[in-house]
Order: C-alpha cells, then sequence, then structure tokens
C-alpha cells in the first residue's frame, strides 16, 4: 500500500485568511492565538463518550482489518540491527501467515540509517518505509544537520519521514522559526510524505496541541503526529480529537485532505477501535483510510492479528501464536 | 451515516433485565393494593408496544394514602432520631445501586430514553441523591436553620415524565431526610420506576406508610394538591400545571415549591472553545431528547461567528444516532407520547411559517415509534414562537447578539428563567454574566450537569424554591 497522493501534490493556493496567516511572525502568531481554545474538560468528555460506541461482529471484523492497514510498524531503538529491521519487515509483508488474506500494514518506520534495509526487504510490496529524521526524538540539532538527516533518509528510499518539531522554539513562542523549519524540510523531503510529530506530551495544553497542529498544516505537513513514543504521556484520546478535528477543519477551509497519526502507547484492538470511532465521527468517515489514518505502534500489530484471529476462529490462540519482532 | 463502511454493530440491552410485570399497582401504607381508579396501559414509546397495565389510584385512595402517611409521620418517621432514618434513606440508596441495571432498563423501556442516559446519568444520580441526603438526616440541627429545625408533615409530591426515577429522588430524598412521609403521583406515562422504588422501600423495611406512590392522571395529582391533610406540595412539570397548583394551594397553609418550564438561553461568545461549545450545545438541548426543563433550547451566539458554528453544529448533529433506546450506540431515544410528538410537531410548523430557517438531520429515523429528529432552527427571531415557548424535543433555536450587553438583554427576555450558559474563555466575563442572567442555574463552558449538593430551581414561571444541597432541605423544613 503506497501512499498515493493528497493535496499537496496539487497545491492550490491557500484561502486569503490562511494565506495571510503566513505572511510574517506577528500575523502567524495572531492567527494561532485566534484560534479556538479547547477546554479540557469538554474534550475529554467527548473522547470517554465516544469510547462507548459498540463495534461487533462485521464492524469489529472491518475494523481490525481497517486498523491493520493503518499500521506503522514501528522500531526505533538505539539496538535496531539490520536483521531485526529484516524481521519487521518480513512480518509486514505477511504479518500472519496463516492467514494471508491478512491485510499489509502500511509502512515500516526506522531510523534513517536502516531505511536502506528496509526499503531493500520491502521492495516491490507497496509497503511505504517511513523514517524518523531531524535529530529524532529530541530535534536539537541545527537545521543543516535536520535537513542532513532527512536528506538521508530521502536518499536512501524512505517514502516517508516523520519530523520532530522544536518544541522548545514552539514554547518560546517563536512559530515562525517553527513553520520555516517545517516548510524546509517539506522542501528536503521531496516526493516523501511528510509527517510531523507535534510531541503533544511536552506542549502540554490542548490549546497547544491545537495550533501546533494548524502550524505544522500551514506550513505544509501531509500528516500531524502526535508523539515520538520517547515522551510521556504519548497518544491520548483527547488530544488526537483536537487534531481529527483540525485537520476537519482545514479540510473545510481548504478542500485539502491531510492525515493525522496517533504514536506511542497504544497497544490493544479496544484502544485502536476506540480510536477508529473517533476518526469516524470527528474527522468523518473519508479519514477511515490509511492514506489519512495511521497508527504508530510496534505490539498493537500483534493483539490486533490475535483479535482478528478469535473473530474468525471463535477462540482466542494466546500470545505464543504471533511473531514477537 | 448511512454510507460508511463503519457501521456500528446494534448493542441492545436484554429487555429481560427489566424484570417487567404484566401488572403494577399503587403502594399505600407499605403494601401494594388495587386502585379504585381507571387502569391505565403504560406504553413503549419506542414501539408503541402495551408494556404493562397499570392500575391507578382514584380519589378516595388519594384519602387513605394521606392518611397512612400521617399515621406513620406521628407513630415513627417524624419521632424517629435522625441517624435512624439516614440508615433506611442509605438502605434506600445502595438498593438502588445494587438494581441499577434493572432500573435503567425500565426506564428506558418506559420512558424512551437512551439506555447510555438511563443507565449512566439518570439512575446514579437517583442512587447519589439518597446517598447526598442520608447524609444530612442526622445533621440537620448544625445545618444552620437554628437548633431544632422541625419537618412539615406530609408531602404531596407530583413529578413529571422525563426523568421518571430522578424525579422521584429529587423529590422523596430530601423529604425523608427531613423527617416528612410522602404520597407521591408519578406521571401517568411513566410509573413503572417509582412502582419499581416501592418494591425498594419493601426491601429496605421502611415503616408502612413513610412512602406512598399513587399512579394516575392529572386529577389525582389535584386531589393530592388539595387534600386538606397534606402540609407540603412539590410539583416539577409544566408552567400552565403549576399556575393551577398555586391557585389551590393559595390562602392555605401548605408550603410549595414548583419546578416549571424553561426556555433557556445558551450564549456563545466568539473567543469561546468553539469545539467544546459545540459539544455543550448538544449536550444542551438533544440530552433526553430535549425533555428537559433547563434545556439550552436558545442558542445565542455573537453575531461574528454564527456561520462558523452552525456549520460545525450541523455536522455534529448528523453524526448523532436516533433509534432504539435500548441500543447502546443511541444517542437519541424515542419522544415519551404521541401526545407530546404532536406538540413538538405543531410547534416546529410555526418556526416554519413564521420564516426561520430550519435544518434536520439526515440522520435515518425508525418507521416505528415516536421519533423526531435533531432539528435546528436558524435565523430566528426573538418574536418567533419557537424563540418564546418551551418545545421539549430535540429542537434548538438560534439566535444572534452582537454585544454582551445584548447578550444579557436577550437571556434574560422570558418568563421562564431556569437554567443558562455561557462559553467563553474569558473568566471575567463568566462571573459577569452570571450576575446579570436570571436563571437558577448558569453553567460555565459545560451544560446539563448536576450534583445533589448543588441547588437547582427557577425564576418567574420557571417556578420558585429549590432542590438539592442544603437549600433543598429548607423546603421540606419549618424553619
Amino acid at each position: 500500500m503506497t501512499v498515493t497522493s493528497t493535496a499537496t501534490d496539487t497545491p492550490s493556493p491557500l484561502p486569503e485568511r490562511l494565506a495571510d496567516a503566513t505572511r510574517d511572525e506577528t500575523s502567524l502568531r495572531r492567527f494561532l492565538h485566534g484560534l479556538p481554545g479547547v477546554d479540557q474538560v469538554g474534550v475529554e468528555q467527548r473522547a470517554a463518550g465516544l469510547g462507548t460506541r459498540s463495534i461487533k461482529k462485521a464492524a469489529k471484523r472491518w475494523a481490525i482489518d481497517t486498523a491493520i492497514s493503518m499500521v506503522d510498524l514501528t522500531t526505533l531503538e538505539g539496538a535496531d540491527t539490520r536483521g531485526k529491521v529484516r524481521a519487521l519487515a518480513a512480518k509486514a509483508k505477511l504479518p500472519d501467515p496463516e492467514h494471508p488474506d491478512t491485510p499489509r500494514v502500511a509502512a515500516v518506520c526506522v531510523y534513517p540509517d536502516l531505511v536502506a534495509t528496509a526499503v531493500e526487504a520491502l521492495q516491490g510490496t507497496g509497503i511505504g518505509v517511513a523514517s524518523v529524521a531531524t535529530a529524532f526524538p529530541s530535534g536539537r540539532s541545527s537545521r543543516e544537520i535536520k535537513l542532513a538527516d532527512v536528506k538521508m533518509a530521502v536518499d536512501a528510499g524512505a517514502s516517508e519521514v516523520d519530523m520532530v518539531i522544536d518544541r522548545g522554539a514552539f514554547l518560546e513562542g517563536r512559530y515562525g522559526h517553527v513553520f520555516e523549519e517545517i516548510q524546509a524540510i517539506k522542501t528536503a523531503c521531496g516526493q516523501a510524505h511528510l509527517k510531523v510529530i507535534l510531541e503533544t506530551g511536552e506542549l502540554a495544553t490542548y490549546d497547544n496541541a491545537r495550533r501546533a497542529s494548524w502550524l505544522a498544516l500551514l506550513a505544509g505537513g501531509d500528516f500531524i503526529k502526535t508523539s515520538t513514543g520517547k515522551v510521556s504521556p504519548a497518544a491520548t484520546l483527547p488530544v488526537t480529537h483536537v487534531m481529527l478535528q483540525a485537520v476537519h477543519d482545514w479540510h473545510q477551509v481548504t478542500g485539502e485532505l491531510r492525515g493525522v497519526k496517533p504514536a506511542g502507547g497504544i497497544r490493544t484492538t479496544k484502544d485502536a477501535i476506540k480510536y477508529l470511532v473517533a476518526v469516524h465521527e470527528v474527522a468523518g468517515p473519508q479519514w477511515l483510510d490509511p492514506h489519512l489514518f495511521r497508527f504508530g505502534a510496534s505490539s498493537l500489530l500483534n493483539d490486533l492479528l490475535l483479535q482478528r484471529r478469535t473473530q474468525l476462529d471463535g477462540h482466542y490462540s494466546g500470545p505464543d501464536y504471533v511473531t514477537v519482532d | 451515516m448511512p454510507d460508511s463502511p463503519f457501521e456500528y454493530a446494534p448493542a441492545p440491552e436484554s429487555r429481560d433485565i427489566a424484570n417487567l410485570k404484566p401488572a403494577y399497582r399503587p403502594f399505600i401504607n407499605g403494601e401494594f393494593v388495587d386502585g379504585a381508579g381507571e387502569p391505565l396501559k403504560s406504553i413503549n414509546p419506542a414501539t408503541e408496544e402495551v408494556l404493562a397495565e397499570v392500575s391507578t389510584a382514584s380519589k378516595s385512595d388519594v384519602d387513605t394514602a394521606v392518611k397512612a402517611a400521617r399515621r406513620a409521620y406521628e407513630k415513627s418517621w417524624g419521632k424517629m432520631p435522625g441517624a435512624e432514618r439516614a440508615k433506611y434513606i442509605f438502605r434506600l440508596a445502595r438498593l438502588i445501586q445494587e438494581r441499577a441495571r434493572e432500573l435503567a432498563v425500565l426506564e428506558s423501556l418506559d420512558n424512551g430514553k437512551p439506555i447510555k442516559e438511563s443507565r449512566d446519568s439518570d439512575i446514579p444520580t437517583a442512587a447519589a441523591h439518597f446517598f447526598y441526603h442520608a447524609g444530612w438526616a442526622d445533621k440537620l440541627d448544625y445545618a444552620g436553620y437554628g437548633p431544632d429545625p422541625r419537618p412539615l408533615g406530609v408531602a404531596g409530591q407530583v413529578i413529571p415524565w422525563n426523568f421518571p426515577l430522578l424525579m422521584l429522588a429529587w423529590k422523596i430524598a430530601p423529604a425523608l431526610a427531613t423527617g416528612n412521609t410522602v404520597v407521591l403521583k408519578p406521571a401517568e406515562t411513566t410509573p413503572l420506576t417509582a412502582l419499581v422504588f416501592a418494591e425498594i422501600c419493601q426491601q429496605a423495611e421502611l415503616p408502612p406508610g413513610v412512602v406512598n406512590i399513587l399512579p394516575g392522571a392529572g386529577d389525582i395529582g389535584a386531589e393530592l394538591v388539595g387534600h386538606p391533610d397534606v402540609n407540603k406540595i412539590a410539583f416539577t412539570g409544566s408552567t400552565e400545571v403549576g399556575k393551577l397548583i398555586q391557585r389551590t394551594v393559595a390562602g392555605t397553609p401548605k408550603k410549595l415549591t414548583l419546578e416549571l418550564g424553561g426556555k433557556a438561553a445558551n450564549v456563545v461568545f466568539d473567543d469561546a472553545p468553539l469545539d467544546q461549545a459545540v459539544e455543550g450545545i448538544v449536550n444542551g438541548i438533544f440530552f433526553n431528547q430535549g425533555h428537559v426543563c433547563c434545556a439550552g433550547s436558545r442558542l445565542l451566539v455573537q453575531e461574528s461567528i454564527v456561520d462558523e458554528v452552525l456549520a460545525k453544529l450541523r455536522y455534529r448533529v448528523s453524526t448523532l444516532r436516533i433509534g432504539d433506546p435500548l441500543d447502546k450506540n443511541t444517542d437519541i431515544g424515542a419522544i415519551n407520547s404521541r401526545e407530546q410528538l404532536t406538540k413538538i410537531q405543531e410547534l416546529v410548523d410555526s418556526g416554519d411559517t413564521e420564516g426561520a430557517q430550519r435544518w434536520t438531520s439526515p440522520c435515518p429515523v425508525p418507521e416505528r415509534g415516536f421519533f423526531f429528529a435533531p432539528t435546528v432552527f436558524s435565523d430566528v427571531q426573538q418574536s418567533m414562537r419557537i424563540a418564546r415557548e418551551e418545545i421539549f424535543g430535540p429542537v434548538l433555536s438560534v439566535l444572534t447578539f452582537r454585544t454582551p450587553e445584548e447578550a444579557v438583554t436577550k437571556a434574560n427576555n422570558t418568563p421562564y428563567g431556569l437554567s443558562a450558559g455561557i462559553w467563553t474563555e474569558k473568566g471575567s466575563r463568566i462571573l459577569w454574566m452570571a450576575n446579570q442572567l436570571r436563571a437558577g442555574v448558569v453553567w460555565a463552558n459545560t451544560f446539563n450537569r448536576f450534583d445533589p449538593a448543588a441547588p437547582f430551581g427557577g425564576y418567574q414561571e420557571s417556578g420558585f424554591g429549590r432542590e438539592g444541597g442544603r437549600t433543598g432541605l429548607e423546603a421540606y423544613l419549618d424553619v
């Protein structure tokens, strides 16, 4: 499954209000601070409420398959090796050998130096290779090094780049700096799709999460992503609600479709389905598609596979029946 | 949304949990007895099927019940130390919790409200009211009413059909905690959970006569209100009936509290947290199908953001699911009765005639049963009937304002005054508005939140007296 075009391949001029927003630092600040606030109690209540929808039988089978096809199978450890990446790629291609009809995952996500290995292992499968770049996970380096990091990943064949924003600059209120950096990285990505990691756990408030979402969308990010997975809290349902609302609103204003990727801490099928309900009801049914929604996860896939088997076989088989890579 | 591949599976609660019986009878002096009134059939508004036959009280039954309540008041309940009364009330609270699922399913069957609301809101809050008031029973001497506040005697209580068990709890819990005995008439269309509550009174071994429940129509309510041996009347329901009651009670020593209709203003400023405001608007008017006297049925939006709010609101409302109240996915259940459905329809038609812009959710609506699709009127003017009269259904009227002063003026421009909502990120404006608004409850950046400790009641035609909290106890005490 390749990432096909979303709106960024056919750039259309932004509506005046948005074009004006990025004219200079002052306009950008004014725009971001002019966005409606997010009420914490309200958004958490809504997230909890939507979590109680009942997904069963056909809908559950559909949800599990869809969730599998949305997984960015991820390994981001200092101890990653080529062997580990090849194992992951094999699993991405054939997640459940006993049920070959199981959908493939959307992408495999690795560090830049392992992109070549992943690309080779996934050749011809249509599965994307995503790479975290830009001095992941802290983002604390010079622009040159970040760009070089991206170039390294893209040159090695990464079809998707997951960048981190400079949270320090964001919290200092230097929105222009963050905006330009995202733009520069977007350019460096070329054909590769850009996912912008906001690290919402460090931004701390929902207001910040909303502003950062809009900042990333204005700067041309194809996806907005919650977290690196290295900071707690990582993805949460309420913060994902805020981001889904942002892409929904972006679509209303520009007609463009941008994606959302919660990452980190989503481990169970039950949780994944709650996210799908949020996608369905907050952003809209159109977003129930790997082009517009991804799960950044490593262990989620196994639970999805086990639950998929439970649906098909009528009984739960247990963690020894799936691979541990 | 019918075109989505992601159809939620129906997840109906089993109706067997409700332990529905073919017949229910009035509860007088600790026993279920045959009422001498014309029996009524309680129907399920979602399917129009008959749920059960209910024997109703006659005028002579009202007298018997009041006498039983008087005896219980004089012989046991009124003299009992508060700590003893508390034990009984705590027991009622725990039994409601134990039988919560049964009560929730029965409530949804009889009333038509979605199971998620009866299960997560009505029944837990009803239990909470008994717990809260049980705690007061032995502390009345220290509640600030002087050293020895006295109960009033026999309380006659008449409750509506929109929150059958919750309204019962609001009425009975403070009455018992303060040492009064009770004769309660549930609404004609929703008597079942009240009669299961009568079973709970038996289970709790409440002394006979302390609680009496008389199903019946308005004439039985009128008889109860007019009974010379009743010391206190508490009524929740329509303003029209409230006025009749006030006339009856005028000139008698009876104490009276009325909790009547409303046409609450929900005021959204341009700096509000818009997405949560939209949630609050939806919760304010579509909760319990809009059968809420404090529903935020008049939305006042600052002119500069009205298009944005309407767009967001329509999108959000179109995701609401209307249907089988027992399905856990259902957001909006059935209208309680055909009569109410006709009334909603009539007012909505007047909105069309008077030139408001009507938008109805495209959601599929069940063919059988009494259902009304969520409806939002925009371009509503103050002079229109839909801006002035209580619709008591899932119908929202959207008006606009320009300045905070105008918002206050418009919000207060109603004969009612039960509740109001304010949506703004500016704390000072919240406090300023809350002081200006003539409403019993003012919610800020939220709506329809209830707590037994928070007093609830109205201004003007929304009635008088407060229920809940320390203030609510006063209505049942001679202070």
